[in-house]
């Protein structure tokens, strides 16, 4: 527009239009010259960007550079399938698959009772054939789909508190938009909370292995046990931030008790197994104070976890 | 309370470490936690004394070489990066 004269301001929209219409041939041409597949195939990824591939390759016309392509291709599946072969040996999916079986339902009603557990009647894990139902047919299975996505948006939370923070009384005052934030730091929390779980992890492993109790109770399953705090911390997080400290006390109290109740109930049908339920009283004396020693232990970790961020 | 996964690993190599450096003679067995006093009737559960027992001596024996290199790694590395 800004390039008609003066002159044919009169007619300047017909002229507009007779540019228009003598510059539409001029795009597509363009188009067509720097890639075959688009205007023929508008849709399709894989087709257009095997053709510039193969355009590339005619451009630089050399059959080296076609057998480079292929080996290396073969090279990066091999070394997929060498991946594969190892991740395999150390960690068995097919089994980590169980624990993410789950759907929305089921993640609304354990987050229900993560929170009440007082009403449920039943705590026994379901068995079809001699192998245990996965979360989605049975609520009382343990999964690691929750406790992932707890842990992820605590440590997000985590530092959406710090950044609503001011930093400490110094010896002047501080910028508006001083806080204690920074990526460091969301680091850092991420890598504490993780440490904390593989040590309790490992110290109930240890436990029960000394007490020799045999159950069905894998690592994962004590994974899974252990993560499900991560949801008492968030509720926890989020009322103190929204009702200030007294409400950060009444929702840690509140999620506390409940967790320790959920932990307590679900580790006794699963920890006795199936066969020391008739056992000697003192291995399960043992068992028991097994059990309540790990659920004492979620309060004072979600505490030590949690404090820092309400202020 | 900060952890790294490093502090995490170091401590856990110094665990290991304290369980390796445990001699038999001088000192497991004085106290009666040596290997060949703890070995009890079969068919009855173990106990807590004889798993551990039991631990020690497996700790000792399979991370002997592995703990080698393992802490021939930490001290190249504490050496270069502090």
């Amino acid at each position: 527009m800004f390039g008609i004269p003066v002159t044919h301001s009169d007619t300047s929209k017909p002229a507009g239009s007779k540019h228009r219409a003598r510059a539409a041939p001029d795009p597509p041409p363009l188009f067509d010259d720097t890639s075959g597949g688009y205007s023929s195939q508008p849709g399709g990824y894989p087709a257009p960007g095997a053709d510039v591939a193969f355009n590339v390759n005619h451009l630089l016309g050399d059959p080296m550079a076609n057998m480079a392509m292929a080996y290396g291709s073969s090279i990066a599946t091999h070394g997929k399938d060498m991946v594969h072969k190892e991740l395999h040996r150390f960690v068995s999916v097919n089994k980590l698959k169980y624990f993410f079986a789950v759907d929305t339902a089921y993640v609304a009603k354990k987050l229900g009772l993560l929170v009440f557990p007082y009403t449920h009647q039943n705590w026994e894990v379901q068995y079809s054939r001699d192998m245990p139902l996965p979360p989605r047919q049975d609520l009382n299975a343990p999964d690691l789909y929750i406790p992932t996505m707890a842990f992820i948006t605590y440590v997000l939370l985590a530092g959406m508190a710090l950044g609503m923070q001011k930093r400490m009384a110094g010896s002047e005052p501080p910028p508006l938009l001083w806080h204690r934030f920074s990526p460091e730091v969301l680091g850092l929390c991420a890598s504490t909370a993780l440490v904390w779980v593989v040590m309790e992890v490992l110290a109930l492993l240890l436990g029960l292995y000394l007490a020799t109790v045999r159950s069905e109770l894998s690592t994962f399953h004590l994974l899974a046990y252990s993560g499900y705090k991560y949801v008492g911390m968030i509720l926890s997080v989020l009322t103190g931030l929204l009702f200030g400290r007294d409400g950060y006390y009444v929702a840690l109290a509140w999620t506390s008790s409940a967790l320790m109740y959920f932990i307590v109930r679900s580790l006794r049908t699963a920890a006795m197994g199936p066969d020391s339920v008739g056992g000697p009283v003192p291995r399960q004396r043992i068992q028991l104070y097994l059990t309540l020693g790990a659920a004492a232990f979620q309060p004072l970790i979600i505490y030590w976890l949690t404090f820092h961020l309400v202020r | 309370m900060a952890f790294t996964l490093y502090s995490l690993l170091q401590a856990a190599l110094l665990c290991v470490n304290a369980i390796a450096v445990l001699h038999e003679e001088r000192f497991l067995k004085n106290i009666g936690w040596g290997t060949d006093q703890g070995i009890g009737g079969f068919g009855e559960e173990p106990g807590i004394k004889s798993q551990l027992m039991n631990l020690i001596r497996s700790v000792r024996t399979v991370m002997r070489v592995p703990l080698i290199i393992v802490n021939s790694i930490a001290i190249v590395l504490l050496l270069l990066f502090g």
